[in-house]
């Protein structure tokens, strides 16, 4: 590991070096992901020049990857970004624009607030945002504070397949989520005593490395590797890097993964390889346990997911006999309507094993000091009961309203808008999120639906396909460096404060607070941005506000391991976790409460060579989707060049051996088409991807075409999400099938792309 | 003693940060690389494992980040490796680590 000049490097917040002013800062989006690296950020004149990674930062200890380096020229200072509020000029999608001001731009939104209020009520102005970058706790918050709504949620995820299908589980079983434990809860990482690397990795359907998601850095896995010789064990249905690097690596059919996980439990049980003592002591249901899984046979998997039941013996043991043991999960959890069960067999797995909050295990993240800073932030204080019940959806998915999250529920929020019934959504406001190019399933459907909303007000950076479409309103965001901010997903608690200014750019915090003292001025328990950020920490009773957590950046907030021993995961502070029981429930009472399967289960897909053999037929290939790159997070950085030059164009993986039976060559564009529409993409042909499925990128614009309809910088041709679906959740309204369902693949020629998408969406040709 | 660059490319991600900061650093156009990470796989080897590999390796351009390292910085591409798999120094002190790490290898620039 290298070791860096502590001279240079310093460890208070700003100095001076020659010609330049250096702040210490961490990074939160965007640009960028959703991590928080520690950044110095050299400014000359009041101008970013450059950047370096801090090495002080215990949190990324120095490195930073090529999109965070990229940032400078082609993000900060890129002259095309947005620097002021635009009014929409000509009809929507013809992108023309009037240069307005910020008060203007606040009486279009509270005349159209106040018009809602009084013809509907609050519920009728809705706020989105995309994943959980630094807008995860702003949108909520504003969209509770100032426009007195309960309507918060992502930009039509369905299934809200993303993070909150497994957060709810484990609010159920663990009392909260589980987070591989590289030391990373304590200011000492790997140095702390009572640190222990864990002996072996288990990774299902994530590639760590690439995704960075939800606080964890995926190298600290390599990190582990390499110091504590960690050995790993992956399953994914592609040879990623690390799966080539795994003692194990199980290539299952997407969507078959719950069978997997059973079978390793019921290798587990059978061997007798799991901690008894854990058990006996700590866990709720294990005899239910042991008999739900007693049929799922490693062979009964095997054969679905079309692996060998020797790997998953070899995987389940190897597992279950190291200590300790982590399991790092990913987003294609959610991407099923499994997705809760196959979660639930997850956090089975390490609870049996003894691997929960141990160290080297799955740590219990809390936010630090009990700080709520995530989705739904301010949601009991601002909205009453009875506008509760008006959130989206809830009433049919009560586990939305116990689950990790404030959400309401996108599918069915779709459904409203498409039926205006039982009223109509007045006012939308979208913050960080792209909806049309990146994460709404059925993306045509969406455009059209959104269409109909009579006020939209877009927040970004840039003028997005989205902004184009259908934007009234778009508003100048600021990035992370021009930002007083705040994050605590999920350590340590830190401030992030601003350093530049870009034009006219405005933080979603400022928004907050113009937006709420102008339409909520008595009902807000802040006057300015630092009143607000410190009322952040202070409703929840940190023992710093953001004033005092400023100057020192971060505070760590580390209780220790085995919590549910010393009281410390309990609001009660009796031992044991914060579950209904006060147990771990192998068997969940609030699943079982609400009707819904109370143990891991299984189901196949909706659409799958299983469930519909019809269409199977005419559709021969697993389609999956959603995997991350390097160089992009979702649907941001197409219009950077240097991450163009290392990745120009959208690509579908495709196996040799399927790819030689449909005369199909790499580079070849082809048409990716189900009954739903189709995309086409760059046929990569590679043994990366099992046989008999394809992957196909997602997430791409083109932003040196056409920004103008019919165009819309190609984002409809392109788009995956012409072939997903809406409304197809699991029971519990989690996790909808974006990774798991069929297509066939075949070479685009002049004669089958005289009709292409776009042209569909928007009818340009008969 | 010349300096080198030490690079354990077993642990190597193939994540190109060493590139895009060796471009920025240098300010590099396009298809322009000090720093260029080559890839083996993934294929089968004949022990039916895969080999998946990476080497980074400088190329013409690479001046060892003089500049940078006569202000007592790292070459920006050690400072910002991802897994941290490269180092610095006087060739015979890095051969050292060659000892003790296997995959590796010793670039004298
Ligand atoms: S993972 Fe990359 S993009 Fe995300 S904050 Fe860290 S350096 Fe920036
Ligand atoms: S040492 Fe400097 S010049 Fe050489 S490859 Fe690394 S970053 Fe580029
Ligand atoms: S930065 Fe490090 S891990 Fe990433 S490609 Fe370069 S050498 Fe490999």
């Amino acid at each position: 590991m290298p070791v860096y000049n502590q001279e240079i490097y310093r460890k208070e917040k700003h100095w001076k070096e020659g010609e330049f002013d250096v702040y210490r800062n961490m990074q939160w989006t965007g640009p960028g992901c959703h991590e928080g690296c520690g950044c110095l950020f050299y400014v000359k004149d009041g101008k970013l020049d450059h950047i370096e990674g801090d090495p002080n930062d215990e949190f990324s200890r120095g490195r930073l990857c090529m999109r965070c380096l990229n940032m400078v020229d082609e993000a900060v200072n890129n002259p095309t970004r947005l620097g002021h509020p635009l009014k929409r000029a000509g009809e929507r999608g013809e992108n023309k624009w009037e240069q307005i001001s910020w008060d203007e731009a606040y009486d279009m939104i509270e005349e159209h607030v106040r018009k809602a209020w009084e013809t509907q009520g609050p519920e009728a102005i809705v706020a989105l945002e995309g994943t959980g970058r630094n807008v995860v706790w702003q949108v909520p918050l504003l969209e509770y504070s100032a426009f007195k709504s309960p309507n918060y949620g992502c930009g039509f995820l369905s299934g809200d397949s993303c993070y909150l299908p497994r957060c709810s589980a484990s609010v159920g079983v663990l009392g909260g989520p589980s987070v591989v434990d590289c030391g990373q809860y304590d200011a000492r990482r790997y140095d702390s005593p009572e640190y222990e690397y864990p002996e072996v990795i288990l990774q299902w359907g994530c590639n760590a490395i690439m995704t960075n998601a939800d606080g964890f850095l995926g190298h600290w896995i390599i990190d582990c590797m390499r110091q504590g010789g960690t050995k790993l064990i992956t399953v994914d249905p592609r040879i990623t890097w690390m799966a080539a690097h795994s003692e194990y690596h199980i290539q299952v059919r997407p969507g078959t993964d719950a069978a997997v996980a059973m079978a390793m439990l019921h290798v587990m049980i059978e061997e007798d390889l799991v901690d008894h003592e854990f058990i006996d002591k700590w866990c709720f249901g294990y005899e239910d346990l042991v008999e739900a899984m007693k049929d799922a046979t490693p062979e009964w998997a095997a054969e679905i997911a079309g692996v060998t039941a020797e790997e998953i013996v070899g995987a389940a043991r190897m597992y279950a006999t190291a200590k300790p043991a982590a399991f790092h999960w990913g987003l294609s959890t959610d991407m099923t309507p499994n997705g809760v069960g196959q979660a639930h067999a997850f956090m089975v797995m390490q609870a049996i094993t003894g691997n929960v909050d141990v160290p080297g295990g799955n740590y219990l993240a809390t936010g630090p000091f009990g700080v709520d800073a995530l989705y739904g932030c301010g949601y009991d204080y601002f909205i009453d009961d009875e506008l509760k019940k008006k959130r989206i959806g809830v009433e049919k998915y009560p586990l939305h309203k116990f689950g990790a999250a404030a959400c309401l529920v996108g599918d069915e929020l779709l459904l409203q808008i498409e039926a205006g019934e039982p009223y109509e959504i007045q006012v939308m406001y979208l913050a960080g999120t792209n909806p049309i190019v990146n994460m709404a399933a059925e993306a045509p459907r969406v455009y059209k639906a959104m269409m109909k909303v009579p006020f939209i007000v877009v927040a970004d950076l840039w003028m997005t396909p989205t902004c184009t479409a259908m934007a009234d309103l778009v508003l100048p965001i600021a990035m992370s460096c021009e930002r007083d901010s705040y994050r605590e997903w999920w350590t340590p608690s830190r401030a992030i404060t601003k350093i530049t200014q870009y034009e006219e750019c405005k933080s979603d915090e400022e928004i907050i607070v113009d937006l709420s003292l102008r339409l909520n001025p008595d009902g807000v328990p802040w006057h300015d941005v630092e009143s607000l950020l410190n009322w952040v920490l202070e409703k929840d009773n940190a023992p710093m506000n953001w004033t005092q957590l400023k100057d020192q950046m971060y505070a760590y907030d580390f209780k220790g391991y085995r919590r549910y021993e010393t009281g410390k995961l309990r609001p009660d502070g009796q031992p044991g976790f914060n579950t209904m029981t006060g147990k771990l429930e192998l068997r969940s009472t609030l699943l079982e409460a609400m009707g819904y399967h109370d143990l891991p289960f299984f189901e196949e897909p909706p659409e799958s060579p299983v469930t519909r053999p019809d269409l199977f037929e005419e559709y021969p290939l697993v389609l999956t989707t959603g995997k991350r790159h390097w160089e992009f997070f979702h649907s941001e950085h197409r219009n950077m060049p240097t991450m163009r030059e290392f990745r120009d164009q959208p690509e579908v993986e495709i196996h040799p051996a399927d790819a030689e039976k449909l005369g199909i060559e790499d580079g070849d564009w082809v048409w990716i088409e189900n009954q739903r529409g189709r995309c086409r993409e760059v046929a990569r042909v590679t043994p990366i991807i099992k046989e008999g499925v394809v992957c196909a990128d997602h997430g791409w614009s083109f932003p040196e075409k056409e920004a103008a309809v019919p165009v819309l910088q190609g984002v409809f041709d392109v788009n995956i999400n012409n072939l997903t679906t809406q409304g197809v959740v699991g029971e519990t309204g989690y996790g909808a099938p974006y990774r798991c369902l069929l297509c066939k693949i075949y070479k685009c020629t002049p004669e089958n792309s005289q009709v292409t998408p776009s042209d569909l969406v928007f009818g340009t040709k008969a | 003693m010349k300096n080198g660059l030490f690079i354990n490319y077993e642990f190597c991600t193939g994540c190109h940060s060493c590139e895009v900061a060796c471009k920025k650093e240098h300010k590099l156009p396009k298809g322009q690389f000090g720093m260029h990470v080559l890839k083996d796989g993934p294929r089968l080897d004949v022990n039916g494992k895969w080999e998946y590999t990476y080497i980074p390796y400088p190329s013409h351009l690479c001046d060892l980040c003089a500049e940078r390292v006569s202000e007592g910085r790292l070459p920006t591409c050690v400072h910002h490796c991802q897994a941290g798999v490269m180092e610095y120094g006087p060739i015979d002190e890095l051969a050292k680590l060659l000892d003790e790490q296997p995959k590796s290898v010793l670039f004298a620039v």
